[in-house]
């Protein structure tokens, strides 16, 4: 080595001098003694203050960064499950929408075939009055009918058979005789009528 | 260069170990005695506090260059080096130790190669010494607190999965490693490698100021091809200065993971 080599070169060179070669490795008392000076002067402020402190600083940071970390997996775990919880959310949003509509459509097909039956209802109900309406006419006119042809059959009776019906009591029953008689024949007519249809 | 300026004139001074001894000016002849040496280790270490107190200082979550730059350092000794060879449960509490370290033989290794200092505080074997023997007494220390100290002498000198009569060969070599070897090569390796790479730069550049000043004309040209070994071997320093701070203390994490590691 380079080492030993230049340490040969040294012991020769120092051989002719007043400084044996030798001292180069015996400490001088005053060298051990300004040795351990200066190695306290740096020790006592590296183990007091400096490493410590230093140390304290780098451990400081390592924590910070593992807290961060941490931090930032806590805000993606939250982040994740509040998603989950909003997907949730919408999937019973469109559950709820979906059963309002069918109910609606349920509602509407109720009420419209309520109104349905109650139109029918009043159609009915329309129709019915105007029959008895009808009815009722048609019995108006029956009535007046019979007087008229009563009055006017004594008419033509008066003067068919000269003499006038003066009694109205006479009058009225021989009014009615007639028009029964008329009245059943009508019928059997209409009785013949429907046998002959 | 300014070591080299030392020698004015009077032709090419090779550099001598003299570089690693200079006088003394405070405190001469007392067991303080204050060198260059010393100077330039205590303005390393200056540095190096300022630079860590500032940055701890102003240490916030979100960091700035100068305490991403400190973070750089204590992560990497944390991690790749403590926790990867000691072990993530054991490793964490040796690496605030290996941090100091690490940083410390870092600076000490890169006064080497700064203007104005341009010597490492490490080439001065004292240093490495009293960096070797607190790496010696942290695993030793380690392993005994670990294992108590007959468990911890039995596991380092006589490993379970070798046969007992190995024993006569393998504890002698094991005490000499355990208790010799390991902490005196942690010193030499490193006071040798700052050594010679202040040597190879005092060499580089005290060639470079003799041919370009002091040479005769037709020699000058050889300056240039000095200057740029140099400045190779300076950036080269640059990497052998990490590069021995990081194999200190791999060496040492290995020793300490030795010490506490369950018996196998």
């Amino acid at each position: 080595m380079s080492t030993a080599a230049h340490t040969a070169a040294v012991l020769a060179a120092a051989a002719g001098e007043e400084l044996e070669g030798i001292q180069l490795l015996l400490p001088a008392a005053y060298d051990i003694i300004w040795s351990i000076v200066v190695l306290a002067i740096i020790a006592v402020p590296f183990y007091k203050f400096a490493l410590p402190k230093l140390n304290a600083v780098l451990d400081e940071r390592a924590e910070l960064i593992e807290g961060n970390i941490a931090k930032a997996q806590a805000a993606q775990a939250e982040a994740d499950s509040a998603r989950e919880e909003l997907n949730a959310q919408l999937a019973e949003a469109r559950t709820e929408a979906a059963r309002i509509r069918e109910e609606a459509r349920a509602e509407g097909g109720a009420i419209v075939e309520e109104l349905r039956a109650k139109a029918q209802a009043d159609a009915a109900r329309i129709l019915e009055n105007a029959q008895r309406q009808i009815e009722a006419e048609r019995t108006q006119a029956v009535v007046s009918l019979r007087s008229e042809v009563g009055e006017l059959a004594t008419e033509l009776a008066s003067r068919i058979v000269g003499e006038s019906l003066a009694d109205a009591a006479t009058q009225s029953r021989v009014i009615d005789r007639f028009l029964d008689e008329l009245e059943s024949s009508a019928t059997e007519v209409a009785a013949g009528a429907k046998q002959g249809d | 260069m300014l070591l080299a300026a030392d020698g004015e004139g009077g032709g090419f001074h090779p550099p001598t170990i003299a570089d690693f001894f200079p006088a003394p000016f405070l405190f001469e002849g007392t067991l303080l005695e204050f060198n260059r040496m010393q100077l330039v280790r205590l303005i390393a270490a200056i540095a190096l506090v300022v630079f860590f107190v500032v940055a701890a200082r102003r240490a916030k979550v979100v960091p700035g260059r100068l305490q991403s730059l400190a973070e750089l350092v204590v992560t990497f000794v944390k991690v790749n080096i403590a926790e990867d060879i000691i072990g993530k449960d054991k490793g964490g509490k040796y690496a605030t130790f290996l941090t100091t370290v690490f940083a410390s033989i870092l600076f000490f290794n890169l006064s080497g190669i700064v203007p104005g200092l341009n010597i490492a505080g490490t080439s001065l074997i004292g240093l490495p010494v009293m960096l070797a023997l607190w790496v010696y007494v942290m695993y030793l220390g380690a392993g005994i607190k670990q294992h108590g100290l007959g468990g911890f002498l039995k596991v380092s000198l006589f490993p379970a999965s070798v046969p007992p009569f190995l024993y006569v060969l393998l504890t002698p070599v094991e005490i000499l490693t355990v208790f010799v070897l390991r902490p005196a090569t942690l010193a030499l390796r490193l006071m040798a490698n700052m050594v010679a790479g202040h040597l190879m730069l005092v060499l580089c550049f005290g060639a470079t100021h003799y041919f370009v000043l002091e040479a005769v004309p037709a020699m000058k040209a050889f300056g240039a091809l000095t200057l740029v070994g140099g400045i190779a071997i300076t950036l080269f320093e640059v990497f052998v200065a990490v590069l021995q701070a990081y194999i200190f203390v791999v060496l040492a994490a290995v020793y300490l993971s030795l010490s506490v590691a369950e018996e196998h």
